[in-house]
């Protein structure tokens, strides 16, 4: 039994009212009604999007576990479900579709590519894993996972839900959550957080190249 | 020689232009190499003269040692036949090659393509612009010199992966520690990004131009990349007046894998799972594809029994994906997943089929160069049986039914987005976008592969070139499928599955080699050139809705915004094998 569970005890309930009254915690019924309707965003990236969409359909079906409505809009979803690989042109609008979605928000990371770069990493315009740019709740492997393990990792993402508790929740505390700054599309890709860290690296190699073209000069 | 004998014979370009044209005598090659300045000359009598009107790919290739970049161009007739291949050699410092625009316009896309992944310009190009990577991308990645940031070596296997029996990540070896970099001495913040400034200005520009005098209002409207309607990370911008659309220009790359870098870093049989991932809800025919593909180079011929089951395996990937794309039409009508939930019902029962012979849902990796990587066991046969000769044939009426004379569906549909045979073949357009269009053109049937001649099927084909004859001509290939399958299932022999011992690493000789089927959304090719090494020099996909959505901007002029929606989702495009 948890803590939760054993601090409700003390309340006796009369036995006629048994039926009609029950008692419990406010996290505890908080948790219970969002994490039965997490509304996924309608957002397919690559091979994994089928997977989803048969996840959705007749046979597996995830509206049983309350996510029938997959909403194309961010402002209305509460998950994120990056299904497939994640590529530096499309990662400014991933950010921006998540900074635009509503607290509480979950991202679930599904299949390899969006894990961590997938059979694609080393490709010149993959992003080695959506998590480089936005938090990431669940991650799903596979590639692409099955429908069942889809399944599964929403139930874990049901899971997580359940632990929070509104008092220490992030969306009700006083400061504004911030938003992720977008990258830049440049001559690659530019996270706007490493900029420093660019500029230094880029200077290094410019030095190395000028002494390089000095020796050769010689 | 007369007029039916130049249409129908194949040219021997050397003879007709001895001064301009000289055949590829390279070890392994076919075709003629053009010179570069004759080169409109030459595509012009081709196409004119003998009978040549389909361009079916552009690509180019860096031969680096010999300091050159080549244009290679396919084209074949409408009326059949096999492929015809010509090239043109240019310098890799400067390469320049006037544009085939002018008279091919499907070449538009193609053409952008072959810029922006290896920097040929082409000369008289209305638009030449990035496609896949994006405005501001440092160099042409195709390029033999030009190095990812998580380069290690030039051909797998890679030695680096494991040194000293430790695993190392490819972040280890980067300064960033991610999937970057950057020219030297870039400074971030002096850069101005370009922010599709360009794409816009071109918008405006076409504007400008055919309507100097107007000054109307035109608005810019973006439908994607994150759009319902979109499937997938597509993008198009419209330039409206009110609800009419004046231009539309597609933009893609938003899943640019860079599948053909990795492939040519890749051994050859490490492709086959890449290819999977193309057009991902046909995997078995991409495999089939590129098995072809490289069969022709190392002159390979599948056991009986392996033909027939990759001919199973085709048609069943066919189905699957013309009741996707059935059902996902109807969505953008505004029916909102009722109908594919109906398609999804029947690809689940397939797609199990599928797991049970390759033991994957939809990434296959089935076939091998002269073989299947296993054999399909008497269940699955007993169960694509029954599937086949039961099933499938009721579903499909019952669809037929629901949909076919639906008064929502035929008002939406007829004589919207219409394509003329003309120009679909301008516009190169294959497969059913082509065919709706009236042009019965079928590679099954043109240049028959593996065994296709043995079955008796029709090749579907509309008058209209509307959405609703390319709706009817999916419905009606599902029906020649079904028909194939109960032939191909009824004479399945038994046998070997296999050629030759199955190998990690196979001897692919030198040369190249153009394979193509018929894909369920139009003609699949893949063009490699192998220098005998375990890895490809080039390898190029000739896919199928990359190049049919040339023709989306022409069908969308003038129609209303809605209709966009409609006349994308009858085209049918999977993203993975649009941007690759
Ligand atoms: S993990 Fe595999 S299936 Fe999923 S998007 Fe990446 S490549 Fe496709």
């Amino acid at each position: 039994m948890s803590e939760q569970e054993r601090r409700t005890e003390p309340y006796e309930i009369p036995e006629e009212m048994k039926s009609q009254v029950a008692v419990t915690t406010l996290d505890k019924i908080y948790n219970w009604g969002r994490s039965n309707s997490v509304w996924p965003m309608m957002f397919g990236l690559a091979c994994c999007a089928i997977e989803m969409i048969a996840t959705a359909a007749s046979r597996y079906d995830f509206s049983r576990f309350g996510m029938e409505v997959m909403r194309p809009s961010p402002r209305q979803a509460d998950v994120m479900i990056v299904s497939g690989t994640v590529t530096k042109k499309m990662i400014p609008t991933i950010v921006r579709l998540y900074n635009q979605m509503p607290e509480p928000k979950y991202v679930i990371a599904m299949g390899a590519c969006a894990c961590g770069g997938g059979p694609f990493k080393e490709g010149y315009t993959v992003v080695s894993g959506v998590d480089r740019f936005i938090p990431v709740d669940v991650y799903i492997v596979g590639c692409p996972p099955t429908p069942q393990s889809l399944l599964n990792g929403l139930i874990t993402l049901q899971k997580k839900m359940e632990q929070e508790s509104i008092a220490t929740s992030r969306w009700y505390s006083k400061a504004p959550s911030q938003p992720i700054p977008i990258p830049v599309l440049g001559p690659d890709l530019m996270d706007p957080r490493k900029f420093d860290l660019i500029r230094q690296q880029s200077a290094a190699k410019k030095a190395a190249q000028t002494a390089d073209g000095e020796v050769e000069n010689e | 020689m007369s007029d039916l004998q130049t249409q129908t014979l194949v040219p021997q370009l050397d003879t007709i232009f001895p001064d301009w044209v000289r055949p590829d005598d390279r070890a392994g090659y076919q075709g003629y190499i053009v010179e570069t300045e004759h080169l409109l000359a030459v595509a012009k009598a081709l196409r004119d003269t003998y009978g040549y009107d389909l361009l079916s790919s552009v690509t180019g290739v860096d031969y680096l040692p010999e300091g050159k970049l080549e244009v290679v161009y396919h084209v074949f007739r409408t009326t059949g036949g096999p492929i015809f291949v010509y090239k043109v050699q240019v310098p890799r410092d400067n390469p320049v090659v006037p544009s085939l625009v002018p008279l091919y316009p499907g070449a538009e896309l193609q053409e952008r393509e072959a810029y922006d992944l290896l920097g040929i310009r082409f000369e008289g190009h209305p638009d030449l612009r990035r496609i896949l990577t994006w405005e501001g991308f440092a160099g042409h990645p195709l390029r033999k010199d030009w190095h990812e940031p998580y380069f290690e070596e030039e051909a797998k296997p890679y030695k680096s992966r494991w040194p000293e029996g430790q695993v190392r990540r490819a972040e280890d070896l980067n300064p960033f520690a991610d999937n970057v970099d950057y020219p030297a001495g870039f400074d971030p913040e002096s850069l101005v990004p370009d922010a599709d400034d360009t794409l816009y200005k071109t918008l405006f520009r076409v504007q400008q131009a055919q309507h100097p005098e107007i000054k109307t209002d035109a608005i810019v409207v973006n439908l994607g990349p994150q759009h319902p309607s979109t499937h997938g990370v597509f993008r198009m911008v419209a330039l409206l007046e009110g609800e009419k659309i004046l231009d539309l220009k597609p933009v893609m790359g938003y899943l640019h894998r860079n599948h053909e870098k990795i492939a040519e870093r890749n051994t050859f049989l490490q492709n086959m799972p890449f290819t999977d991932r193309l057009d991902y809800i046909a995997s078995m025919s991409n495999n089939f594809a590129y098995a072809l593909a490289v069969e022709k180079l190392m002159g390979v011929q599948p056991p009986e029994r392996a033909e027939y089951i990759r001919v199973i395996m085709a048609e069943l990937t066919r189905i699957v994906s013309h009741f996707i794309a059935v059902g996902f039409l109807l969505n953008d009508l505004g029916a909102f997943f009722t109908p594919s939930l109906y398609g999804i019902k029947e690809r689940e029962l397939i797609v199990d089929i599928f797991e049970m012979v390759s033991g994957s849902r939809m990434m296959c990796n089935y076939f091998r160069f002269g073989g299947l990587a296993r054999d399909m066991s008497p269940e699955a046969v007993q169960k694509t049986k029954e599937l086949v000769n039961d099933r499938l044939p009721r579903k499909i009426d019952e669809f037929d039914r629901y949909l076919t004379e639906n008064e929502i569906v035929r008002q939406r549909c007829e004589g919207v987005g219409v394509l003329t045979p003309e120009d679909a073949i301008a516009l190169s357009a294959t497969g059913p976008v082509l065919r709706a269009s009236g042009v019965p053109y079928d590679v099954r049937r043109a240049e028959p592969y593996s065994i296709y001649d043995r079955f008796e099927f029709d090749v579907a084909y509309g008058l209209h070139g509307d959405i609703y004859d390319r709706y009817l001509v999916r419905m009606e290939e599902m029906r020649q499928s079904v028909r194939i399958l109960k032939q191909a299932l009824r004479d399945l022999p038994e046998g070997p599955i296999m050629t030759g011992k199955p190998a990690y690493q196979v001897r692919v000789p030198a040369g190249e080699s153009y394979g193509r089927v018929e894909g369920p959304k139009g003609e699949l090719g893949f063009y490699l050139v192998s220098n005998g090494k375990p890895n490809p020099w080039r390898y190029h996909v000739r896919a199928p809705t990359f190049i049919n959505l040339t023709s989306l901007a022409p069908m969308s002029r003038g129609g209303k915004v809605a209709d966009v929606v409609a006349i994308l989702g009858s085209i049918d495009i999977v993203l993975g094998e649009v941007d690759r």
